[in-house]
């Protein structure tokens, strides 16, 4: 397979290496003069010192027989012109790495459907090990005691109860309540709590896992 | 018309000059505040501080609301890049867009941007002026 590689940084680098250790003929256009050097003293001949971003560029590195086009240099709008321009020039398949998340649907909206975000893929997995509902800690103060905030999630076990209902860690108290709607409250025992609710408690740094479980309900989602 | 402007560059500026005396209401973006010196002091427009490439940046500029986008940054693949996003996300219904290489701007042309090289534009002209010189 040929595969065409613009944008010789570390991700074209390193792509490029593992493609030619599976013998697929590879090359790679880098625009800097000192890269495209460096290049070929790790990999040899496989490197074309040029725009890829260039229509004439691209032809003269064979554009039209490559098999793959990977766009892979650190700009979303030079990648976007070179998947488009290999597209016009008869090649099927590009792939372009997006740095900018956002800039996914516009890809997509061109047709250029493969697309590779290191962003998205560190933001997913920072997002699957985040419990959903949150616990902040907002101050530490002298005397021991935490002010931290707390978003009531769906299934928080005191959702629809009132504050005198609410079994709390010794020396813990709802000081405030932000309902969904942004409106600021100061509860009283007769306060009726609400998923979205965010409360400012204030409690005792070891009884921040308690109050957590109180209010927030099992992180594993178990318990309802 | 309402009109956004990205780049205020000479022609940027140029244009949201001419476009503003004419009585059309502008927006026009750059990433330098300097560069908004370019504009006369009687410029009735507003000037944005903000990167035309990011979305949240055009949303703030009113990308939702204007009739016409022009590019004109120094960047052939910025304005390539911009003036999709405002044709294909947002919907904007006219979008010029510069091109300086003209072999890039003939391949966006032919993927349905309005487009104009100044350079193929420059090179007729020239040719022009050198071989059917103005009889004096």
């Amino acid at each position: 397979m040929y595969v065409l590689i613009a944008g010789g940084g570390k991700v074209g680098f390193y792509l490029a290496q593992e493609l030619l250790n599976s013998n697929h003929e590879v090359l790679i256009v880098e625009r800097e003069g000192g890269r495209v050097a460096s290049i070929i003293e790790e990999l040899g001949d496989n490197v074309l010192h040029g725009d890829g971003c260039e229509a004439t560029t691209l032809d003269a590195a064979g554009v039209a027989r490559a098999d793959l086009v990977a766009a892979v240099t650190g700009d979303d709008e030079d990648n976007l012109v070179i998947c488009e321009i290999a597209r016009r020039r008869g090649v099927t398949r590009t792939i372009a790495r997006i740095n900018n998340p956002k800039n996914e649907l516009l890809f997509k909206k061109r047709g250029i459907e493969t697309t590779i975000s290191a962003t998205t893929a560190v933001l997913a997995q920072i997002e699957q090990e985040l419990p959903t509902g949150e616990m902040i800690p907002l101050l530490q103060m002298h005397s021991g005691l935490e002010l931290v905030e707390i978003k009531l999630p769906e299934t928080s076990p005191v959702a629809g109860r009132s504050i005198r209902e609410v079994l709390l860690p010794p020396e813990s108290l709802i000081s405030l309540v932000v309902d969904p709607g942004g409106v600021p409250r100061i509860p009283s025992g007769d306060t009726r709590l609400q998923a979205g609710d965010a409360l400012v408690v204030v409690t005792r740094r070891e009884s921040a896992a308690v109050l957590r479980e109180a209010l927030i309900g099992s992180t594993h989602g178990l318990d309802t | 018309m309402n009109v956004l402007i990205m780049g205020c560059g000479r022609l940027g500026a140029r244009v949201a000059t001419l476009l503003d005396q004419q009585g059309h209401q502008l927006t026009v973006m750059d990433t330098n505040p300097a560069s908004f010196r370019r504009l006369p002091e009687s410029f009735g427009g507003t000037r944005f501080i903000g990167n035309g490439m990011d979305g949240p940046a055009l949303e703030r500029a009113g990308i939702r609301e204007v009739d016409a986008f022009l590019a004109v940054t120094q960047g052939d693949n910025r304005n390539y890049f911009a003036s999709q996003m405002a044709r294909e996300v947002y919907g904007v219904k006219r979008v010029l867009c510069r091109i300086y290489d003209p072999v890039r701007e003939e391949i966006f042309r032919e993927l349905g941007l309005e487009t104009f090289s100044p350079t193929s534009l420059g090179a007729g002209i020239m040719v022009d002026m050198l071989l059917k010189p103005a009889k004096g």
